[in-house]
């Protein structure tokens, strides 16, 4: 048995069903982010006091970071058009490039976290660096989880490149698409949590 | 638009004919299934166990109740010495009991069963579909809602037993209840992911795997109601999963974003940063727990519309008015979450929004229910098992609505907040309420799972004991709850001059719960009996319209041996001229 419409787009909706469920997967991830960026509002609003971003956090290193996101997401692009063109070599590059990026950042983040721990920053000191922590701390998952996704297209995953190159990918699409709003996250949360 | 040049399409997939699937074997069959019918069933299975577990939790707290501080006789000793020392139920274990009833029955019982085990099961076939669009992620709901299940299970053994804060949680009070909080915590991220997972599905099939012919005002009202729903689960959980990520950091890493600076326990100030704010927590989990209210009722009303249709043997009277009110609650329902919390001195301008958002959508909701009582007028209506319970649900519905009305209302919710009166009020919504539309669908719809009906008279017995045991349980805690009742006292209220006028009610409803659970005797042997030696049925007993009734009983892998069309709406029942009182969908 096969379940219609996974490689071709049924007519009436003009949609894979790959491609409507990664919308709404992302929809609740808004809903989880947007919950915590909300948390952050109320907790700063109800604080008696809360410190610049920058006096705490090292905003060259965020800032490097966040050109190595935005990269990323370039050569994801990259990577789904080289597809669609039917070069699959340049696709294994491109994805290279893109999960090579999101190891970049990862490191970065590490750096980071460990020179606050060494600093005696934690989680429990302030308000401020538990939100700081649990909100990054979530994103770098994300990062995580979608590197994971990248690997296995790029891997194991690509096999189906042979068999039915649509269908293919269209599925980097949309990892594609779920990599954009691990970015996108990190640009609302750059200007938050280090500038503001 | 997403065609690689050059790529070749692969040959459109030939619709495999039910028949020719390769057999599977026992466990990818029955255990691992990617099926939507087993696990469609493997959820109602489980969630019928844990709504008897769940009952059962309360059939002991109501001992307490009943009787506060005599031993119960026999499980009394059972339980040990760390919870029931010589028979007599510690305070500590009451609330545990009450945490986790609360949270089994919504979270285990009721919304598994309605949506993962009714939505599952009835939504593909009613849409003409072969399974669920993402048959994989569908089995991996099935797992993770178990594993949330096992891990609330587990805590129960764990140093300090299972969660004691109650099934909303409350912060600062969970942040510094015992392990049972953590584990409570853990359970339920499973059991949120596994309602995305399932959410993400539901709406994807709806949308792409309509049979031919079937637009959106062509489905049945279940299909709507489970639609919507999916939105509420897809939306709604997300907050309660930053809420429980919160507690857990709280809980874990030290932090403090439910703690405030000063906290005093225990004579001692809580060495903690402080600044948090415990009022983000009741924000964070109403913002949930109201939709998932609705997440328990639609599904309920679904299916109520669907048997009343049938037995009425006519028409939804205003089934589109029915379908913009569910539309329209479904979105209402994300901006009234602050009425559970005019007592915690938000404001009288919050409180006055809330008040008026809660006001307008009792309207959607009268209109869904008044359409459905006014289906009744001039049916010539077959009263069997299902219709009973259909026809029981919209009283009890009814009542447990409108005495919702007093607690929407800032000021007359104040005398009433956390009393008895609440307890009454939101299980007259959801005991003789939801869980009577989710009685009238295994009743309905047992023969399209089984190929196999149910017997009708353990049915009838089954219907009138639990219609009178609901009530002699929830109509004495309106009484109660005026009187001034605290829903949290461990004895029931026995410590209070207050509440002596109306102490012996406690006595009714606890015998009315212990009978309760005889009459549900009836039905669980109908179930079983019925799987092998029930009456059998055809593909349509009911002689109904929908679209699942064109499958053969019990569906093979694939359900339809050929593709349904729509060809009409839903309920074309009693059409003049036509030479049958019933006009299905599915025939030209």
């Amino acid at each position: 048995m096969d379940i219609p419409y996974t490689v071709e787009v049924r007519r009436d909706t003009g949609l894979t069903n790959g491609k409507i469920g990664i919308w709404l997967f992302l929809a609740s991830e808004v809903m989880l982010f947007g919950a915590l960026f909300a948390s952050y509002i109320l907790i700063r609003a109800g604080a008696p006091s809360w410190p610049r971003g920058d006096t705490i956090l090292n905003v060259p290193l965020a800032t490097f970071n966040t050109i190595v996101l935005i990269s990323s997401s370039v050569t994801m692009v990259m990577a789904w058009a080289s597809l669609m063109r039917g070069r699959f070599g340049t696709y294994r590059m491109y994805m290279g490039a893109t999960i090579l990026l999101g190891l970049v950042f990862l490191v970065v983040k590490y750096f980071e976290y460990s020179h606050k721990f060494h600093d005696g920053l934690y989680p429990s000191t302030s308000n401020f660096l538990a939100i700081y922590f649990t909100l990054t701390g979530l994103h770098m998952l994300h990062v995580f989880g979608g590197m994971l996704v990248n690997a296995y297209f790029w891997g194991p995953g690509s096999k189906l490149w042979k068999t039915n190159p649509v269908w293919f990918t269209n599925r980097v699409e949309n990892s594609g698409l779920f990599w954009h709003f691990v970015d996108l996250v990190w640009i609302f949360l750059f200007p938050t949590l280090y500038l503001l | 638009m997403s065609q690689p040049e050059g790529a070749v399409a692969p040959q459109p997939h030939v619709a495999h004919e039910a028949h020719h699937e390769e057999e599977l074997g026992f466990w990818r069959k029955y255990v691992y299934s990617t099926d939507h019918k087993v696990i469609g069933i493997q959820y109602a299975i489980t969630a019928l166990l844990f709504l008897l577990f769940g009952f059962s939790l309360m059939m002991l707290m109501r001992w307490q109740l009943a009787y506060p501080g005599s031993p119960l006789p026999l499980l009394g000793a059972l339980l040990g010495d760390a919870r029931m020392p010589g028979g007599t139920m510690l305070p500590e274990f009451y609330n545990e009991l009450g945490a986790m009833h609360g949270t089994i029955m919504v979270f285990l019982g009721v919304v598994p069963l309605a949506v993962g085990g009714f939505g599952n099961f009835v939504l593909p076939l009613q849409i003409g579909a072969q399974d669920m669009a993402f048959p994989r992620l569908n089995m991996a709901s099935y797992w993770l809602f178990f594993l949330g299940g096992v891990t609330m299970l587990a805590s129960f053994f764990v140093p300090g037993g299972a969660a004691q804060s109650g099934w909303t949680s409350y912060s600062p009070l969970a942040n510094l209840a015992g392990t049972g909080q953590t584990w409570w915590l853990i359970g339920m991220v499973f059991l949120i992911t596994s309602s995305l997972l399932g959410a993400v599905n539901f709406i994807t099939t709806t949308i792409q795997l309509r049979a031919k012919g079937l637009t959106f005002y062509r489905f049945p009202f279940f299909v709507w109601a489970q639609f919507v729903t999916a939105f509420l689960l897809l939306l709604a959980f997300p907050p309660l999963e930053a809420a429980a990520i919160l507690q857990l950091m709280d809980r874990l890493a030290g932090t403090s974003f439910f703690l405030p600076s000063g906290l005093v326990v225990s004579g001692q100030v809580l060495a903690v940063a402080g600044d948090g704010n415990p009022l983000l927590w009741q924000h964070l989990f109403w913002f949930l727990a109201h939709p998932e209210v609705y997440v328990l009722i639609l599904p309920g009303l679904g299916i109520v519309a669907e048997i009343i249709a049938n037995n009425t043997r006519k028409p939804l009277w205003g089934y589109r008015p029915m379908v913009y009110s569910v539309i329209f609650l479904g979105f209402m329902s994300f901006i009234v979450w602050a009425h559970h919390m005019f007592m915690t001195g938000m404001g009288t301008t919050m409180a006055a929004f809330f008040q008026t958002t809660t006001m307008i959508i009792s309207i959607p909701s009268v209109v869904i229910l008044t359409a459905l009582v006014l289906s009744l007028w001039g049916g010539s209506i077959r009263f069997n098992t299902p219709m009973l319970f259909a026809l029981g649900f919209l009283p009890m519905f009814g009542i447990g609505g409108l005495t919702g009305l007093p607690l929407g209302l800032n000021v007359t919710d104040i005398p009433l907040h956390d009393t008895y009166y609440v307890i009454g009020h939101f299980h007259y919504v959801v005991a003789p309420g939801t869980i009577f539309a989710l009685f009238a669908g295994v009743y309905y719809w047992f023969p399209k799972a089984t190929g196999r009906m149910m017997n009708e008279t353990l049915g009838k017995i089954h219907f009138v004991g639990s219609l009178v045991c609901m009530n002699v349980i929830f109509m004495p805690m309106f009484i109660q709850g005026l009187a001034g009742v605290s829903r949290r006292l461990y004895d029931g209220g026995a410590s209070y001059a207050f509440a002596e006028p109306v102490l012996h009610l406690n006595v009714v409803s606890s015998w009315g719960a212990w009978i309760l659970a005889l009459f549900q005797i009836p039905f669980i042997v109908n179930f079983f009996w019925s799987i092998w030696k029930g009456k059998a049925a055809g593909e349509n007993p009911w002689e109904a319209t929908t679209i699942e009734w064109a499958a053969p009983s019990p569906p093979p892998h694939g359900n339809f041996r050929v593709a349904p069309e729509a060809y009409r709406g839903p309920y074309e029942y009693s059409v003049p001229g036509a030479a049958k009182d019933f006009s299905p969908q599915y025939e030209a």
